[in-house]
């Protein structure tokens, strides 16, 4: 295969996509189907906690407008599922390795949405850390997955935007709705930051995700990147970040802040999180319930397929 | 194995463009597999006309024939409009 891996290594290095029927290296290939995956799996699992309040929402505009987004959340999996089965996954296994607990997705959806106030924090912090995340990606080597996240993208900003609104609107509330604000603030910086994985030196894969191009930047600059922007957004938003250490270092021109839990992250992603039971229970009483439906399509689909001729109307 | 087949997607954006391939999903049948695609990829006005084929039914170039199969217009430059050499002077060529 001499010439064939020479093949892809030009075509990382021109900084040309490789696309899905092109020899690509059966590391490639694993990496991008898991993170592919382990990305989607987050979408659809992300729909759960904010999907709680759409009957709880406070207004007709504010329930259409969560709807939307859940949609969106929901419309971004099967993106990235799409993109998957171009390398060969099957999308039916994929459902079944998250449901039995073999694939993951992001450890921030393990925490629950205790007040509507959760959902504005999450369209602005957690939608914004995705986006940070995200960015980089519609530049990754792997062109479905490249145009899936610009797909994405597009549609994250109207999330992020959502929900720092709806925040506005809660600060120039009562101070009880300030106070629900702050209080959403305090329980979703930290997993926020933990969203962009394990810190550079203790992340192995790294290297060889950014020779590939898969990755464009590590860990840690994307963090950092997403603290300075929360900063001023804090500030004009009138809550404040719950850590003591966090400030401007002119010297580095970036925000320093202190140091986070990774215990946290470790406990979480192991399946210890507030929620990892709930949120998989869900997805698959919802994939076990529409087992019925999937079943009526396919009989309905061939009943209609029986040409008329032979008597059948459908 | 998905028990729905997979279905590629193409949108036409507005009208005086071609299709271009969006991404895939799966569809009990070709009905199902246009409403399906119309609520995955034009949620946001982003399509007059939907096509969806059987990904099954798509016959494609190998990549791994991808010289060869190509080569043949790859040597007639005289194809292209560059090949000739007009003086400066002459108007609208």
């Amino acid at each position: 295969m001499p010439d064939l891996e020479d093949h892809f290594d030009r075509t990382i290095e021109r900084d040309q996509r490789v696309e899905p029927r092109d020899w690509m290296p059966d590391g490639y290939r694993a990496t991008m189907v898991r993170q592919i995956a382990q990305h989607a799996h987050s979408e659809i699992i992300g729909m759960q906690p904010e999907g709680e309040w759409i009957t709880r929402a406070p207004s007709l505009r504010r329930k259409a407008i969560l709807l939307a987004k859940v949609q969106d959340e929901a419309g971004h999996g099967l993106y990235l599922y799409s993109a998957a089965e171009t390398l060969g996954a099957d999308r039916a296994e994929l459902t079944a390795m998250l449901i039995e607990g073999r694939q993951k997705y992001s450890s921030i959806f393990n925490y629950p949405t205790l007040t509507y106030a959760d959902v504005g924090v999450i369209g602005w912090l957690v939608d914004g850390a995705a986006i940070c995340n995200q960015v980089p990606l519609c530049r990754s080597s792997y062109g479905p997955y490249a145009r899936a996240m610009i797909r994405i993208c597009k549609e994250e900003s109207f999330h992020q935007r959502q929900g720092y609104e709806l925040l506005m609107t809660m600060m120039k509330g009562t101070e009880v709705q300030r106070a629900m604000v702050q209080d959403a603030v305090d329980r979703w910086w930290w997993p926020s930051l933990m969203m962009f994985g394990p810190p550079d030196d203790a992340s192995p894969n790294t290297a060889r995700s950014m020779a590939w191009k898969i990755k464009r930047h590590t860990n840690d600059e994307l963090r950092q990147r997403f603290v300075d922007m929360s900063v001023p957004q804090a500030e004009s938003l009138g809550v404040t970040l719950p850590d003591p250490e966090l400030r401007w270092n002119a010297e580095r021109g970036h925000h320093d802040f202190g140091p986070i839990d990774w215990s946290e992250l470790q406990r979480v992603i192991s399946g210890d999180g507030p929620c990892n039971a709930q949120r998989v229970a869900v997805r698959r009483a919802a994939h076990e319930n529409g087992t019925w439906v999937r079943e009526a399509a396919v009989a309905h689909a061939r009943k209609a397929a029986v040409p008329r001729s032979a008597g059948v109307f459908a | 194995m998905s028990a729905w087949p997979l279905y590629e997607v193409f949108v036409r954006s507005k009208r005086g463009l071609n299709h271009v391939h969006v991404g895939s999903l799966h569809a009990a049948d070709d009905e199902t597999a246009l409403r399906h695609a119309r609520d995955l990829y034009t949620r946001r006005n982003e399509g007059v006309s939907i096509w969806v084929v059987r990904s099954d039914h798509i016959a494609a170039t190998s990549p791994d024939e991808k010289d060869p199969f190509f080569a043949p217009s790859g040597d007639k430059v005289y194809r292209h409009p560059t090949f000739y050499a007009i003086p400066d002077d002459v108007p609208h060529m």
